[in-house]
């Protein structure tokens, strides 16, 4: 059979699970819909949480873009699973014990301020928006590459399922979609993956093949080729990056603390029974996550081994048929700047003659290695349950941003639970539609900005939550103080120093690099923007009145698992 | 001071001991071993990788993995030990 009859076959059975299972698990109440019911297992919100949080980025982008910065690709990897640790220690288990719905919840009444709910809720907006055009664009290339439909089109297929489940089941139909989506992407992930590293390494795992030698013969170690390799095309070693060390720093300290700030993510650790129950399933979470994450430095040591073996210094004429495929799609393309026929592909930029696009890694993988269809038609569709996954997350943090914590909390208190049902479901509506929209026509910015969603976050959330559980004199004046200067400081220096809007657009950007503070890319910025929303908080809130009694008593309870604090002492 | 009281600051002051614990060994596997002394680090080997870089691409995301469950485990002792485990 070929490709694309595997693809839609693939690729429609997993549609209709997802469609089955959310008229399985229809919400039938806020509750449902917010947190589906706070009846997860742990092991099922781990699972739900690795797919929400897996996106079309690190399924089909992240590999190749380790593939091409080597070491510095760890920013990466440490950055997106270590802020779990964060969210166990310092989070999950207290909003979980703080038991309502949203993030603004939290902040709203722990800040015993409409202000700070409304901030916490923009905050909210902003984030979850950059994030979510991504996810949407990610389904319509997904969908334009296997099953050639153009883009647009897509991106409708995929509003279409995403509105059924996120629409009609909330929280309690994403979650158990989510579970599935992980076992479909996990599957196709690894799938290629163990190939590949039996066929380079002789090792079943990916993770020993990394470490092991290269079974061509010559006894040396893969890494150790790859260095060599690199260095002989005039690249920098495999092993050793490019980026400052400050910067590899502010980098990864950015994404880990920006992952725990994250809306969508934070209120998974709502959807379990009880406060046990939110510290392990962040450690189930981080468990499946890491099965990827260790598997992609894998597969992105062995894709660029492969890629510079198939392609360096050979007969363009002689190019294995993936590369003319994948030459039609514009992912790779090879000018013969000196017409030998044969193609150059080095450091230098006058000399090269390769351009290859980092999603290639993933993607052909499966070609590159000579696997059989099937295998390719599940690539596909492991990308989309990545991409649905992540986006179904996040259309939810907004829907409930608009009915929970705008209408509610704030526009009418006395709304019937009826109606509130009502209000997320159009939520969800307008935010499946305003998502697709910018899967569409996306702003030329949507693939920066995804990457300072990170910052955003932890510009804003991470400090006022953890502050609220740890720092019982933290008050309302210095969480909004903290909150607004902290994300209006991160959105400036990304405006300066990403777009250039200060100085005459994008293409002033490279030579705004020595202003850098500190020498810290606007990715890494979200590390001094929560350093400077911590310091503001403190010194503000030791500068005004302490909160009131009634929220310092939430505070000591919110700290301990079961029982009261000291307002139901006796 | 109610029992109560003292029994959920004692619990709260161990369970703070135990987060800044497990958090110095967050930030010494990925920030220290991972990126402030991998030149160094380096020069060893574990198999086929340099053990700074291996550290970076694989192992702290192992440490982190355990870390949560070793917490996990630790504080649902307390929680016993404390009374505060939830039924």
């Amino acid at each position: 059979m070929s490709v694309q009859t595997w693809t839609f076959i693939i690729v429609g059975l997993t549609f209709a699970l997802y469609i089955g299972i959310a008229i399985w698990s229809r919400a039938g109440s806020t509750s449902e819909f917010y947190v589906a019911g706070g009846g997860v297992h742990p092991v099922a919100n781990g699972m739900a949480t690795a797919a929400d949080w897996m996106s079309a980025a690190s399924f089909i982008s992240m590999a190749g873009l380790i593939s091409f910065m080597g070491y510095d690709g760890a920013v990466f990897l440490m950055g997106w699973t270590g802020g779990y640790v964060l969210l166990a220690l310092l989070l999950a288990p207290y909003l979980r014990k703080f038991g309502k719905f949203t993030v603004p919840d939290f902040i709203g009444d722990r800040y015993y301020s409409n202000v700070a709910r409304t901030v916490a809720v923009i905050c909210a907006i902003i984030v979850s928006f950059t994030y979510v055009a991504g996810q949407m664009r990610g389904v319509g290339v997904v969908f334009s590459r296997f099953l050639e439909v153009d883009i647009t089109t897509g991106v409708y297929i995929g509003m279409a399922i995403v509105f059924f489940y996120a629409v009609l089941g909330g929280m309690k139909g994403i979650t158990y979609t989510q579970v599935a989506q992980y076992c479909v992407l996990i599957f196709a992930y690894m799938v290629p993956a163990l190939f590949i590293s039996l066929a380079m390494t002789g090792h079943v795992i990916p993770q020993l093949g990394l470490i092991g030698d290269v079974s061509d013969g010559s006894g040396m170690a893969l890494l150790d080729k790859l260095d060599q390799l690199n260095t002989e095309l005039g690249f920098a070693e495999y092993t050793n990056g490019t980026k400052t060390m400050t910067d590899v720093f502010a980098i990864t300290f950015a994404l880990m603390v920006g992952t725990a700030g994250l809306p969508h993510v934070i209120v998974r650790f709502f959807t379990v029974p009880r406060v046990k129950d939110a510290r392990i399933s962040a450690g189930w979470a981080l468990l499946f996550i890491a099965i990827l994450y260790t598997t992609a430095p894998a597969i992105a040591a062995f894709a660029r081994y492969n890629l510079i073996n198939t392609v360096s210094n050979e007969q363009y004429s002689s190019m294995p048929v993936w590369f003319s495929k994948w030459e039609e799609t514009g992912l790779i393309a090879f000018t013969d700047k000196n017409n030998d026929g044969i193609i150059q592909y080095v450091a230098d930029a006058g000399k090269n003659e390769l351009t290859i696009d980092r999603d290639i890694m993933v993607l052909a993988n499966p070609e590159i290695a000579n696997l059989p269809n099937w295998v390719i038609a599940l690539v596909a569709a492991g990308g989309l349950a990545a991409a649905l996954s992540t986006a179904a997350g996040l259309l939810l943090v907004i829907s409930t941003a608009l009915s929970r914590d705008l209408i509610k909390m704030q526009i009418n208190p006395n709304i019937s639970e009826k109606g509130e049902l009502m209000w997320a479901r159009i939520g969800a509506v307008f935010a499946v539609i305003v998502a697709g929209y910018f899967g569409i026509n996306p702003p030329g910015f949507v693939a920066a900005v995804v990457a300072l969603a990170f910052g955003l976050a932890a510009a804003s959330f991470f400090p006022a939550i953890v502050l609220g559980v740890f720092d019982k004199r933290m008050n309302r004046e210095g969480a909004i103080a903290g909150m607004v200067v902290g994300i209006s400081l991160m959105l400036w220096y990304m405006l300066k120093y990403k777009f250039g809007t200060f100085d005459g657009g994008k293409d002033a950007v490279a030579a705004l690099k020595d202003g850098w503070w500190f020498g810290i890319s606007p990715e890494g910025f979200g590390t001094v923007a929560m350093t400077v929303n911590l310091i503001i908080a403190f010194v503000v809130s030791r500068l005004t009145p302490a909160p009131p009694q009634e929220v310092q008593d939430i505070v000591e309870d919110i700290r301990v698992p079961r029982g009261a604090g000291s307002a139901h002492a006796h | 001071m109610s029992s109560l009281d003292k029994r959920a600051k004692q619990y709260w002051k161990e369970n703070i001991r135990y987060v800044l614990i497990l958090l110095s060994i967050w930030f010494l596997v990925s920030y220290v071993f991972g990126i402030f002394l991998v030149e160094p680090l380096n020069a060893i080997h574990i198999g086929g990788a340099k053990l700074g870089f291996w550290f970076a691409q694989q192992g702290s995301i192992y440490v982190f993995v355990i870390l949560i469950f070793v917490y996990v485990n630790l504080m649902n002792k307390l929680d016993k030990k404390y009374e505060f485990d939830e039924i």
